[in-house]
């Protein structure tokens, strides 16, 4: 079936909804294709709170928060956007306040605000009060806000379409073309759909499934980005992957940073509070790859909980009242998942796979670029963890995916507003359905023997043990092979399931070839890259190395294996220093 | 430990209605779920095992389904608390069936639309350009019906529904009183008369069944019941 939008975004969660919600209210008819329910999309998942600048408890100033963005990226962050993220944060969670989300209060009824990893007050003195909440499911507060923004505006939702591929003319979007619309996958009876468009977005989300330790969800396999990479568009910065210091132990769940920002403590097999040690100004609330490296190293040690590989979170000095009513859910997760009781007892945590700061390489605006000059790939757009700004550089603070979604997601909306003034509606060819429609057919009626389950678990064991916290040269060496005898397999894979209705069989089949891509890029990335900065951490090359490394990395799909070019860092304000918390 | 699990499938393309499958699960009673459990079949024995699942930790509502006779969450509910080896699993109840687990849930959020559910304020924002000041009390005030996640485990655990498809159910109501109870709301009449109509909050009948369901332990029957006197409140 052939359908035609003047915007269409791919992705449903904080970064799609808002950018759909600007299109809506400007009159521009878009739609947005999820392959979930909307509702359903991993930003309900975030927990702690989203930040900005608004001095409700003690005084605060976006310059400090950007600063706090820069040196907790450490370095790598594009300063330009880190102060559009700070500046815009500020009118961004008002504007949901206006929406209706209901924040936590303070007595005077202004927005609650609490403390966050490595956000600071006067450049780096001690931590502060900026993160905005609504006890511990800001996110879910934030989807659920946009979602009924999104209907009350009357956006054209397509859900349960999965995305296979993107179109463009006038060439391939990595060669000079133009974004024309998308190929979709009908998950509840197998239809394919062509939708052109005047302008696309991609906002699907991270990739934590390439993990095996991850507080993803399911869904999160890269999409987005894949489809871009294979289309030519390089993947920015993916050597840089976020691991959150508080998974539960096995499972990987989050526990969100906030149990730390309202006073809880991490504690090793001696009972001690290791952070001091690392970060003796902020502690507990050092920055997420800082604690991460720290636990390792206390495991390593042999100072982890017994001896084991996770240590504790301590949050009994809170007290029952602030437990339950400001960390409810996480609450609730460690009782159902770990049958422990958080108030008198303390809680076992390991690091878990939590986020990508590398991903689409996106301007300041939103829009998709395609090399180190920032050449703009026209009607293509991106914004949320699948964009890199980038705003998070080679490490996120807390809270600050929340601000990227909604910062650029309305960006994005209101630029893709301006951009198709005056564009006429992309031709597309009738065949274009048809290279999605061989490689589904294919995928369908394979009679190969490699199973999707095994490749993925293969898959998320060697990135998570070579790839992870810690890194060094033999390492990554190893995982590149295992990622390449991985893909090769991946072309013999046979699926059970041949029916066309809710095939979840395929769609898993598809969405490994999206991780096999974004794992690929990650290694390679962080093969090159012979320095440790943020949460790239190279044993063998433990310091920073501003004279080589002090730029981004692009990856280019090429035969036989990525090809690798570098862009500069945007640097404004702030010079690199040494990272001290 | 081994469990006997039994699976309602049904797949259209082959199937003239659904049956019962059964399958013998490994697992480890502490900590796997029911949803690992599913995750074992067909990762292990049958792949056209179909149902839906996403954050897999009980926040977005996905794998909502009829485990061992109630509405639950498949990723929040360990096989130690169900207490026994057999565990049998379906799709929710009264809701049309796609395949095997995943329902048709359209209908489902369509009546969540119908009630409007956005904040309705005509009011100019603050000149100052912040936030729209609310109490602590007032904000408390329709905080449990913020949790809502729109699994459908409640309206489809709920007699009344069964029985009359076109109630609008436990879940709109929930996210209609999420703002009728709002201070920030303008929308509280128009809900109201909306909700007062007989497929609305009067086929409600009080069984408790919705409460039980709701894997965020929502007040539901109770937010039913503060609607249904809202609306009585407005009349002579």
């Amino acid at each position: 079936m052939r359908i035609q939008h003047d915007a269409l975004i791919v992705g449903a969660g904080g970064a799609g909804l808002w950018a759909a919600v600007e299109l809506a209210k400007a009159g521009v008819d878009a739609a947005v294709l999820t392959k979930l329910y909307p509702t359903r999309s991993h930003t309900g998942a975030a927990q702690g709170g989203v930040c900005a600048a608004l001095g409700n408890l003690e005084e605060d100033h976006w310059e400090w928060h950007m600063y706090d963005t820069i040196k907790g990226g450490d370095y790598l962050v594009d300063q330009d956007a880190a102060e559009i993220l700070a500046r815009e944060a500020i009118e961004t969670v008002v504007e949901l306040e206006h929406m209706g989300l209901p924040f936590n209060r303070t007595a005077e009824g202004k927005i609650d605000q609490r403390r966050f990893g490595g956000h600071t007050r006067n450049y780096g003195e001690g931590p502060v009060r900026r993160s905005c909440f609504a006890a511990d499911r800001t996110g879910h507060m934030i989807l659920q806000t946009l979602y009924q923004q999104a209907i009350k505006h009357g956006v054209k939702f397509y859900d349960e379409y999965h995305v296979v591929d993107l179109l463009s003319e006038g060439g391939d979007l990595g060669d000079g073309g133009r974004a024309a619309g998308v190929v979709a996958y009908r998950i509840a009876d197998g239809s394919l759909h062509t939708i052109a468009a005047k302008a696309v977005m991609l906002a699907t989300g991270g990739f934590g499934r390439m993990f095996r330790i991850t507080s993803n969800a399911w869904s999160l396999t890269g999409d987005g980005v894949a489809l871009a990479y294979r289309h030519g568009i390089p993947m920015q910065d993916m050597e840089f992957y976020q691991f959150h210091p508080t998974g539960i132990v096995g499972i990987g769940i989050l526990l969100s940073e906030a149990a730390r920002g309202e006073g809880g403590i991490l504690l090793n097999g001696e009972g001690e509070r290791f952070m001091e040690r690392y970060a003796p100004t902020m502690k507990d609330l050092a920055p997420r790859d800082m604690v991460s490296r720290a636990i390792y190293q206390e495991v390593r040690a042999g100072r982890g909980i017994d001896g084991k590989d996770f240590v504790y979170l301590d949050v009994r000095h809170l007290g029952r009242k602030v437990i339950e009513e400001k960390l409810p859910d996480i609450t609730d997760f460690v009782r159902v998942y770990q049958g422990i009781e958080p108030i008198t007892e303390p809680i076992p945590i390991q690091p878990t796979a939590h986020y990508a700061m590398g991903g689409i390489p996106t301007d300041v605006l939103a829009r998709v670029t395609r090399d180190a000059a920032g050449t703009v790939v026209p009607g293509l757009y991106a914004a949320g963890e699948t964009a890199c700004v980038s705003v998070h550089g080679a490490n996120r603070l807390g809270t600050n995916s929340l601000v990227d979604l909604l910062v650029f997601g309305r960006r994005a909306g209101r630029q893709m507003i301006e951009d198709i003034k005056g564009v006429g509606m992309p031709s597309v060819a009738d065949d274009v359905e048809e290279p999605a429609r061989a490689e589904i057919e294919g995928l369908r009626g394979s009679t190969g023997q490699e199973s999707v389950p095994r490749i993925r678990e293969k898959l998320a064991d060697v990135m998570m043990d070579n790839v992870g916290v810690f890194r060094d040269e033999a390492m990554l060496l190893a995982a590149r092979t295992r990622v390449q005898e991985l893909r090769a397999r991946y072309t013999r894979v046979g699926v059970t399931d041949k029916g066309l209705v809710f095939n979840t069989d395929l769609l898993e089949a598809r969405e490994l070839g999206y991780l096999l891509d974004c794992a690929e890029t990650t290694v390679a990335s962080a093969l090159a890259r012979k320095e440790s900065r943020g949460a790239h951490a190279r044993e063998d090359y433990p310091e920073r190395d501003d004279a080589q490394f002090l730029t981004h990395t692009l990856a280019t799909r090429a035969v036989g294996g990525p090809r690798l070019t570098y862009k500069p860092v945007t640097i404004t304000k702030f010079e690199p220093k040494p990272r001290v918390y | 430990m081994q469990v006997d699990l039994r699976i309602l499938r049904y797949d259209p393309e082959r199937d003239d209605k659904p049956h019962w499958e059964a399958y013998l699960v490994e697992c480890d009673p502490k900590m796997d779920r029911v949803l690992d459990l599913l995750h074992r079949v067909k990762y292990e024995q049958d792949g056209s095992l179909t149902f839906r699942r996403s954050c897999a930790h009980g926040v977005c509502g996905s794998d909502a389904m009829l485990i061992n006779g109630r509405n639950r969450l498949a990723c929040k509910l360990r096989v130690e608390q169900l207490g026994r080896r057999r565990i049998t699993v379906a799709p929710l109840p009264g809701l049309p069936v796609i395949k095997d687990l995943v329902v048709d849930m359209d209908g489902f959020f369509d009546k969540f639309k119908s009630v409007q559910p956005y904040l309705m304020n005509d009011d100019e924002v603050p000149a100052s350009g912040r936030e729209r000041l609310q109490s602590p009390e007032d904000r408390a005030r329709y905080d449990d019906t913020t949790k809502c996640i729109l699994c459908a485990a409640c309206t489809s655990s709920c007699p009344s529904f069964w029985a009359q498809p076109a109630y609008i159910g436990p879940a709109a109501i929930v996210n209609a009183h999420r703002f009728i109870f709002d201070s920030r709301d303008g929308g509280g009449d128009e809900r109201l008369e909306f909700l007062s109509d007989a497929d609305g909050v009067w086929r409600c009948r009080t069984i408790f069944n919705c409460t039980d369901a709701c894997p965020r332990g929502i007040h539901i029957t109770q937010a039913i019941l503060e609607v249904s006197s809202a609306i009585g409140g407005r009349r002579p």
